[in-house]
Order: structure tokens, then sequence, then C-alpha cells
């Protein structure tokens, strides 16, 4: 039985999880503590990934990052960058694909807490920065656990972007949600089953994880 | 010795306030803020500490905080500030919630001991109660040796044995720590017996400003007794009436004459007064 696309799955994953806990911690903050206009006009594009089908965002990620497009002439003339059926391009396109899934449980946490608890950091002459994180980030270790791990999920779970944008090339761009598409296509019912259940097992467990965390996590802040 | 001039538009659509005020306070003062809620008095302390913007100027001794050009920001103006919800850091105990305002050992130690919560130092705050919570946040607030003490409503959610024995303990940093102390409070006991001067805020103004026995003392002219209370019931009895007046947290009954009943209404704010008898006050 061959596990690569597990490992092209979990590899994704970890490398989307990492790149997006970093872009939304300021993207969050930003977003919790402003008072500006265009407020939400950042909060429903950002959301948008939810609500949009996988097809309609690999289309437009397809469009830009194809090798005709000047965003992909730039990359690939300066950098050497080819974001079409790669993997450097799945991660992008898993970062667009994933950022809300990141970005709001972290934003909930930035909003959860006492405002009077950061002014009193403040107060106490702490600049922003301290107060972010010894102050805010321990204490909304709930939020931040679920965003990761409901980002890493929801990366292992994506399917049409990942297929759009990265093909199906074994070794490269094929990851486990993919491979079972196609082995239920190849009638290969044993090993759909034996891919889906180690999915299901991997995806309980990790809930279950969360849930656990979460419910003794508040039981130690409230 | 701090000047204040300051003006803020408060409020939104129908309700605009304008945040009008104009104050010395001297050093060592302790000074009483007291008004309806809505007077603007919250947000008065949030423009000292800089956690909100105003027009105007702000001058401590010969630092300017506030003028046309400059609003000097929280950091930098070393204020102790008491929220009346705690506002504790609940991911640290209670030692550290003072460290990390600023890592002198000694000042927290002796802190904890006037306030006497040192056996608390390794609890997590979650662990306390709102008394032991106000405390540490009492502590926490004195760890920059502020120049100025704020304190936003701070025993407003306490019991009240709990508050007196509180209410020594802010007096006692406030004389420790030569502090100019602005104190918020609804309370006029608490204000009378703590406060060298209040002021009463009404509608983002000044309306009062003087000593305590001065602005809450109801009596007038040859009047004895005089209390303000809600009118809870009135009660025909014969030819009578019993009226019963909720007056701070006691109930009084009060006989009235057919006459002296008319005219009163349930829930109405009443005043009760007297002049011919001289009250006693014993102990009980």
């Amino acid at each position: 039985m061959n596990f690569t696309p597990f490992i092209i799955s979990f590899k994704l994953a970890a490398i989307t999880t990492l790149i997006l806990f970093v872009i939304s911690l300021p993207y969050a903050w930003y977003l919790s503590q402003t008072k500006s206009k265009i407020k939400p006009f950042l909060e429903a594009l950002t959301a948008l990934p939810i609500v949009l089908p996988p097809s309609v965002l690999g289309f437009y990620i397809l469009y830009a990052l194809s090798y005709n497009s000047p965003l992909s002439r730039f990359l690939d003339e300066n950098f050497g960058i080819k974001l079409v059926f790669t993997f450097s391009g799945l991660v992008v396109a898993s970062c667009l694909y994933s950022f809300p899934f990141m970005l709001q449980p972290i934003q909930n946490g930035f909003e959860g807490l006492s405002k009077n608890m950061l002014e009193a950091s403040y107060l106490g002459g702490k600049g922003k920065l301290k107060t972010i994180f010894k102050v805010a980030l321990p204490n909304m270790k709930s939020s931040i656990l679920s965003a990761c791990v409901i980002t890493f999920a929801h990366t292992v779970g994506e399917f049409g972007v990942v297929l759009m944008v990265g093909g199906s090339i074994p070794g490269k761009t094929k990851v486990a949600s993919v491979a079972i598409y196609e082995m239920v296509e190849e009638m290969d019912y044993t090993a759909a089953h034996i891919y889906s259940a180690i999915m299901v097992l991997i995806s309980f467990t990790v809930l279950f994880v969360v849930y656990a965390f979460n419910k003794k996590a508040k039981s130690r802040l409230l | 010795m701090i000047t204040i001039d300051i003006k803020k538009t408060l409020g939104g659509f129908g309700n605009r306030m304008d945040l009008l005020i104009k104050l010395h306070i001297n050093d060592n003062e302790f000074l009483a803020i007291s008004g309806k809620s809505g007077s603007g008095k919250t947000t008065f302390l949030r423009i000292l500490a800089g956690l909100e913007e105003a027009e105007g100027y702000i001058k401590v001794d010969d630092k300017i905080w506030l003028d046309k050009k400059n609003s000097l920001p929280p950091q930098k103006r070393e204020i102790g500030f008491v929220f009346q919800d705690y506002a504790l850091f609940m991911n640290m105990n209670v030692a550290d919630n003072l460290l990390y305002i600023n890592n002198d050992k000694k000042l927290a130690n002796e802190l904890l001991e006037i306030c006497e919560i040192s056996d608390l130092a390794k609890r997590y705050p979650s662990t306390l109660s709102g008394g032991q919570k106000q405390r540490v946040a009492l502590c926490r607030a004195m760890m920059n040796r502020p120049k100025l003490l704020l304190m936003d409503e701070p025993l407003s959610a306490l019991d009240p044995d709990i508050r007196v024995k509180l209410q020594d303990e802010i007096m006692a940093f406030h004389k420790r720590f030569k502090t100019i102390t602005l104190f918020v409070s609804h309370d006029p006991s608490e204000i009378y017996k703590m406060a060298d001067r209040v002021i009463l805020l009404d509608n983002g103004m000044i309306k009062k400003d003087g000593i305590a026995k001065d602005i809450f003392l109801k009596t007038s002219g040859s009047q004895k007794l005089s209390f303000e209370g809600e009118l809870l019931d009135l009660i025909k009895v014969d030819v009578i009436f019993i009226a019963i007046v909720s007056i701070g947290q006691q109930l009084v009954e009060v006989v009235l004459s057919q006459a002296e009943a008319k005219g009163l209404k349930i829930g109405q704010k009443v005043k009760i007064s007297t002049k011919a008898f001289s009250p006693t006050v014993s102990v009980i």
C-alpha cells in the first residue's frame, strides 16, 4: 500500500498551517482592535472561501497562476518559481482556501479578551508587542489551538481546489483526498476503504483532542 | 498638582453630550467622583489615563500629558488604575501579576503584606474571591509607584463588610505612597469616610465641588432629620394611611393622614423629614 498521498497531505497541511498562523496573528489583531470603516469589507473578503464553491476559487487561482499571467511570469522570471501543478502552487492555493479557518478563531480569541486586561498592561508601561505575547495570547490558548487544528484538518480535507491547481501528479501533488477519488473511479474499493477509514480516524482524533483541551482550558481561565 | 481642562463629545445620535471638565487637583489629595451613570465619570478617568482621546490640556506637575499637539501614551503616564472588574492577567499567578508590571520583589511583598494576601502569591486569579481579586488589582496598580491612582468603582461589586476592609487598605496605600487618588463611587458613606473632596458630575459637567458633608447632607434649614427614599407601598387602614418607604437598604413605616397621602404615588422618590423631635443615636 502506497501512503505517499497521506504524507503529501500532511506536509501540505503543516506548511499551510504554519504560514497562515504567522500571517493571521497580526491581521487578526488589527481586525480586533480597529474601529475603521473598512473592517466589514476586509472581513467579508477574507471570509469568501467559506462560501465560495472550491471550483470557483480553484479557477481564479489557476487563472492567476497560469503560465501566461503577469504574476506567474514575474515569479518565474525573477525567482524561478512555478506555481501551477507544483507543490508550491498547492501551498499558495491552500493558504488562500484555508485563510478564514485560521483567521476567524484567532480574531474571536482577541475580541473575547477583556479590554480592561489589555489596558492594564498598557497602563503598566508595556507596549503592544509585549502585551500581545505575554497577556493576550496566553489567555486565548484554546482559540489558537482551535484555529491551528481546524486549519490543518480543513487543508487535509480539501479536494476541489487541490485538484484544479495541483492536478494529480503522483508523489508531487496527489494528496489523500484526490487519491481516494481516483481509487473509487478505478473501482479499487479496498484501497478506498482503507484510505477513507484512516481519514475518519485521524479527523476524529484531532477534533476530540481539541474539544477535550478546550474544556480544560476554559475551566482554568474562568 | 494636576491641572485639567478637557473637552470631549460623547454618545451618538440623540444622546450627545459634551464632557467639559476644568479642575485643579492638589498633591496628595483624595478626590471622589460621584454622579449618575452616564454622567461621564468613567470617560473622565479614561481620558486622564490616556486610554481615550480628548481635546484640551492636562498638566501634571511640570509635565504636559495632553495639549493641542501631543498626547502622552498611557504607557508613559505612570498611572495606577483599578478597574471595577479587576482586569487581572488570568494566565499569571498573583505574584506574577505584580511582577509583570515591575520586577521589584521587595515592593510586591510589601504591598501583598499591607493587603494581608501574602499567602495567595502562588494562586491563580480564577481561584480567588472578588474581594481577594480586587486586593491583587490594587497591589498591581501600585507596582509602578504611580503618582496618580485612578479607581473606577473598585468596590461596587463587593459585599459590604469586604468593602469596609478594602476602604481601609486603599486609604493606607494613599497615605503610604502619597498618591493623588481619584475614586469613582456612588456611596456617600464611602466617600465621606475616604475623600478629602468630592466632585459631582452631571451631564458631563462638574455640578458641585466641595467636601462630602456639604454635598451629601440632605437636611436644610430647621430640619433635624431628612432622608430620601422610594415609596414602595401605601396601605389604607381605617382613616389613615401607612407608607412603606425604602431608604438605603432599610424599610421604614410612616403613618400619614388622608390629606398627606393624597397625591403620593407608589414608586415616587420621597423625602422623610422631621423638625419637632431630637433624634437619639445609640449603639446596636
